[in-house]
């Protein structure tokens, strides 16, 4: 705690209550207040979140700004957070995009408007408690209640198969977090009582209760993350939500799938991790293959970016069960710089959608001489979506690649072909949707971005430049916590 | 031969709702129906009046009085005060809907007030003829109940149903008492547990009636196969009658569950652990599969108890007292968000028209926000989504039987519980994502309004702390055990 404050808490519950805030007084004649009060709201929940990078001790693996409560003691339940250096980052990453979606929707969204930005500031505080929480239970109270946001916002705001695309979302991720909640209670049981997710870290476990309780912990993150063949959620859930809604989903919901990993699977069942972790690297590498050329077919813009998104997500699987510290830091790296990625080009297809009300490559073409800031913007993020070296998209794929070359040169080699097809599936949208001659009259009408999106691309795109060329910050605040695991995830526990 | 006057002193509140009981029917001969507001209010009074007492006498302390037939202790205590709160809620949230449907007769509430002495007779009672005195009560009260409004074929179709049903299953548990009795020699079950223990008894004849006593509760907690009669009288009776029976009597049937199988057959446990778990798990499968494909409400509801019985049942298979108490925590749970959905359906019925299709309830948000947010979370809730209580409740019963080793059953009764998680998204999607059918405004009630806002609330806010009503449980388990 920094001066005393309770910051994790703060930072939690102060979008909640703004969001709360926004639902009571919001209807749709107070449209610019609503607006304002959620761009405070976020903002500050950005700001606040601030001391927790600086008065982060990266020398430190222990958990910091630590908050013990209990909440209660008929099952030992604490409210108990704290951070380290694998949460910390994905923390400030989730308060970054928050504002960042409501800029994005402030003046798209005129149906039930404060209930949207409610929603968004409400998951915003429910997701930093996911990645705060150390007690099983806590964290399950968030994991599971973050699911009811972004069901909404799906199935209100969505498109127009939305109704089946937030009931398959919700159901999907119900399944793998209903097995981890027995996964949960057997290690309550096993621990004697105990609903600390350290303790459980430490907790003698023989193979076969680990190699179970593993698989109910893949369940549930692999529908997250999510791996093949658990993925098929994601691309209906992204075409059908709004833009807000999709880049959060990109940019901070599955993340939980692969910090999941990280706090529970690794940790507590190590040595299934190791007899499972071919396994879990032939289905990572599938899906960055296969689904990468899965991707290359698709005729929507958001579909092709959903399945690119599971391709990447894959590079973080596959880092995760190396089990050497490129791998893991190169999954993390990788995590924070695809929600910077995914954000801004489902940000970039917004931008288009909004114009004409189409997702379909085949409806636009030569965008370029329309809207040309716009293009060099979604340059860009192709770039790095492709893994141009100097973006952000090529420092966590290639640690990974790394990591996997010192195990196997196979694996590295099945990893490093989704440069190519990343770049093929990327840069051949770009092509049929921004260059050539413009192709309809819908498109010769279109208009360059406004102020509003050229200030959200461009901070994005200082993010994927940054960290691009200079992702020393970021290492270096996980790189002792990545160590700490290792060498306990090293260490069996049979 | 002296005779000695009994301890009346635990049966105060018993004692003090039938007397008003009395004065309630008198005085409502002589009202007409503009004063009738004087029954309901009055009504009202009696269940604070019982409320009053019984808090006033709360005690950790186990009493019994009437030779050993009648006990008082916390359990009894705090399940009574319960069944005051939810009876008091059902007749608040019937007001309008009785009223426009004249059914706002001094019946109505006399039924009610003996059905909820029947209730807490039950859950106090330690004497196998004391149960069945109690659970008449009830029964006679509710299917009386079921079939006031006389001119409605379906509600006679219900009543008709409902007795010949509960009869029957009155009848079984009947029989299974007259073995336990003929096997043992005894009627209280004190002191039938001690037979058990002590006397060579013939193994089988306690079995057979064993088996009839299951079988009659699980009728009476609609648990399946036993649960033919719910989804008729449920979708037949009135709104406010099925809130009634969805409601207060599961509280007691969980009382007599509890007296019964755990204080009386306790050393059968082993045997009737078996046979519940057959029932739970039939339960959550066919409440939860079944109610997919209703359309009426009501009948889906019907269905979702059934289901949420399973996981009471759940709590008993455990047999020990952290699953006796999650049972209970269960149980009360289940109330507070039955009560409030029922109450929704009511508050959105009007004069001629029935809340009862899933399609009534398209648009609500855009009706009526405040209520479709409450409904929202009473869905979640039934769902077993956190933070609403009822999460916690699944985690409580998930937890005493993983506990107990049955992880098999844990796994299942999850992924029924994630077929029945679609139902209740049904209703969210149906209220947020859809345009309504009708335009006529939602216009609720003050003090209707007021009290499903804070039930609505409390199923939150119980599930953000959950730690009074999970120790208020397992405190009253293990006082009166």
């Amino acid at each position: 705690m920094l001066f005393g404050f309770p910051i994790l808490s703060i930072v939690i519950w102060l979008p909640v209550i703004f969001g709360l805030f926004v639902l009571i007084i919001g209807n749709d004649h107070r449209l610019v207040l609503v607006r304002w009060i959620s761009l405070l709201g976020s903002t500050l929940s950005f700001i606040v979140a601030l001391p927790l990078y600086t008065g982060f001790d990266s020398t430190l693996s222990s958990m910091q700004f630590v908050e013990q409560h209990i909440w209660f003691e008929r099952f030992n339940v604490y409210y108990h957070l704290g951070i380290d250096g694998i949460s910390m980052p994905l923390i400030l990453l989730n308060c970054l995009i928050t504002p960042l979606v409501v800029v994005a929707g402030w003046e798209v969204i005129r149906n039930r408007t404060s209930q949207y930005f409610g929603a968004f500031l409400i998951m915003s505080g429910i997701v930093n408690g996911v990645f705060a929480s150390l007690d099983a239970v806590l964290f399950y109270t968030f994991w599971e209640a973050s699911l009811i946001p972004m069901f909404i916002i799906t199935g209100v705001w969505g498109g127009p198969n939305r109704v089946y695309a937030a009931i398959k979302f919700f159901l999907y991720t119900l399944l793998g977090s209903l097995l981890m909640l027995i996964a949960l209670l057997y290690l309550y049981h096993e621990s004697e009582g105990s609903f600390s997710i350290l303790s459980y870290h430490q907790l003698p476990l023989t193979m076969t209760p680990q190699i179970l309780i593993f698989l109910a912990f893949l369940l549930a993150f692999a529908v997250k993350v999510p791996m093949w063949p658990v993925h098929t959620w994601l691309p209906d859930a992204h075409v059908e939500a709004p833009t807000g809604g999709s880049v959060v989903l990109a940019a901070i919901l599955l993340k939980l799938g692969g910090y999941g990993f990280l706090r529970f699977s690794l940790p507590i069942a190590p040595d299934a991790s190791h007899y499972l972790a071919e396994w879990m690297i032939i289905l990572s590498l599938i899906a960055v293959v296969y689904i990468g050329l899965v991707a290359l077919i698709q005729q929507d813009m958001k579909k092709l970016i959903a399945y690119s998104s599971v391709s990447h997500m894959g590079f973080v699987t596959l880092g995760l069960f190396l089990f050497n510290g490129y791998g893991i830091e190169g999954a993390m790296v990788q995590m924070i710089s695809h929600g910077f990625i995914s954000g801004a080009m489902f940000l970039c297809v917004g931008v288009l959608y909004d114009r004409l009300h189409s997702r379909q490559i085949a409806d636009y073409g030569g965008v370029v001489n329309r809207m040309p800031i716009f293009a060099a913007f979604f340059m860009l993020f192709a770039m790095a979506n492709a893994g141009l070296p100097g973006t952000s998209g090529f420092v966590g794929e290639f640690m990974v690649i790394m990591g996997a070359v010192k195990i196997n040169f196979w694996y590295a080699f099945f990893a490093a072909i989704t440069l190519i097809l990343g770049a093929a599936y990327t840069l051949w949208m770009y092509k049929r949707v921004i260059l050539g001659e413009v192709s309809n009259k819908n498109v010769e009408q279109l208009q360059d971005i406004t102020l509003r999106e050229s200030f959200l691309l461009t901070l994005l795109a200082i993010a994927v430049l940054w960290f691009g060329l200079y992702p020393f910050p970021l290492t270096e605040v996980m790189h002792v916590t990545v160590d700490n695991l290792l060498e306990h995830v090293m260490n069996s526990k049979l | 031969m002296a005779f000695l006057s009994p301890d009346f002193s635990p049966a105060y509140p018993e004692i003090f709702l039938l007397i008003m009981i009395c004065i309630i029917m008198l005085v409502d001969l002589f009202l007409d129906n503009d004063q009738r507001y004087f029954t309901f209010i009055l009504s009202l009074i009696s269940l604070a009046g019982c409320a009053v007492i019984t808090f006033v006498t709360l005690s950790s302390e186990v009493q019994y009085t009437f030779s050993g037939m009648f006990v008082d202790d916390l359990m009894s205590d705090s399940l009574k005060l319960m069944v005051y709160l939810t009876v008091a809620l059902v007749l608040i949230y019937s007001r309008n809907y009785i009223r426009v449907r004249g059914m706002f007769k001094g019946e109505f509430f006399s039924l009610s007030l003996f059905a909820t002495l029947g209730m807490m007779v039950m859950i106090s009672a330690s004497h196998f003829i004391v149960f069945y005195l109690g659970l008449e009560l009830l029964s006679l009260s509710l299917y009386a109940m079921v079939a006031l409004q006389r001119d409605s074929a379906l509600a006679t179709e219900a009543a008709m149903k409902f007795f010949v049903l509960g009869a029957l299953a009155s009848g079984f548990l009947l029989y299974g008492m007259s073995m336990i009795y003929g096997a043992t020699g005894e009627l209280h079950t004190s002191k039938i547990a001690e037979a058990i223990q002590t006397k060579t008894i013939d193994h089988q004849v306690l079995i057979i009636g064993l088996v009839f006593i299951v079988a009659g509760l699980a009728f009476k907690l609609s648990a399946a196969p036993f649960h033919m009669w719910a989804p008729d009288v449920y979708q037949g009776s009135p709104t406010a009658v099925t809130l009634f029976i969805g409601s207060a009597p599961k509280l007691a049937a969980f009382g007599f569950t509890i007296r019964l199988l755990v204080d009386g057959l306790g050393a059968l446990a082993a045997d009737w652990q078996g046979m519940l778990i057959i029932l739970a798990v039939a339960s959550m499968a066919i409440g939860n599969i079944v109610a997919i494909m209703q359309t009426n409400i009501k009948r889906m509801l019907a269905y979702s108890t059934i289901s949420h019985m399973g996981f009471v049942l759940l709590g008993f298979i455990a047999v020990d007292h952290n699953g006796y108490s999650s049972a209970m925590f269960y149980v009360i749970a289940y109330v507070l968000m039955t009560v409030g959905a029922f109450g929704i359906i009511m508050i959105l019925s009007r004069e001629g028209f029935e809340a009862e299709n899933l399609s009534d309830y398209k648009g609500l948000n855009q009706r009526n926000p405040w209520l479709a947010l409450i409904m929202m979370f009473l869905m979640l809730s039934m769902a077993g989504i956190p933070p609403m209580i009822g999460f916690y409740a699944k985690l409580s019963v998930l937890q005493a039987i993983v506990n107990t080793g049955f992880i098999w059953l844990a796994i299942t009764a999850v992924v029924l519980s994630l077929i029945g998680a679609f139902y209740y998204l049904r209703i969210i999607k149906l209220m947020y994502f859809e345009a309504p059918e009708h335009n006529a405004p939602v216009l609720p009630s003050f003090d209707a309004k007021i009290l499903i806002s804070i039930n609505g609330l409390a199923v939150l806010i119980t599930g953000i702390f959950p730690q009074a009503l999970m120790g208020l449980s397992l405190q009253a388990i293990q006082t009166s055990m």
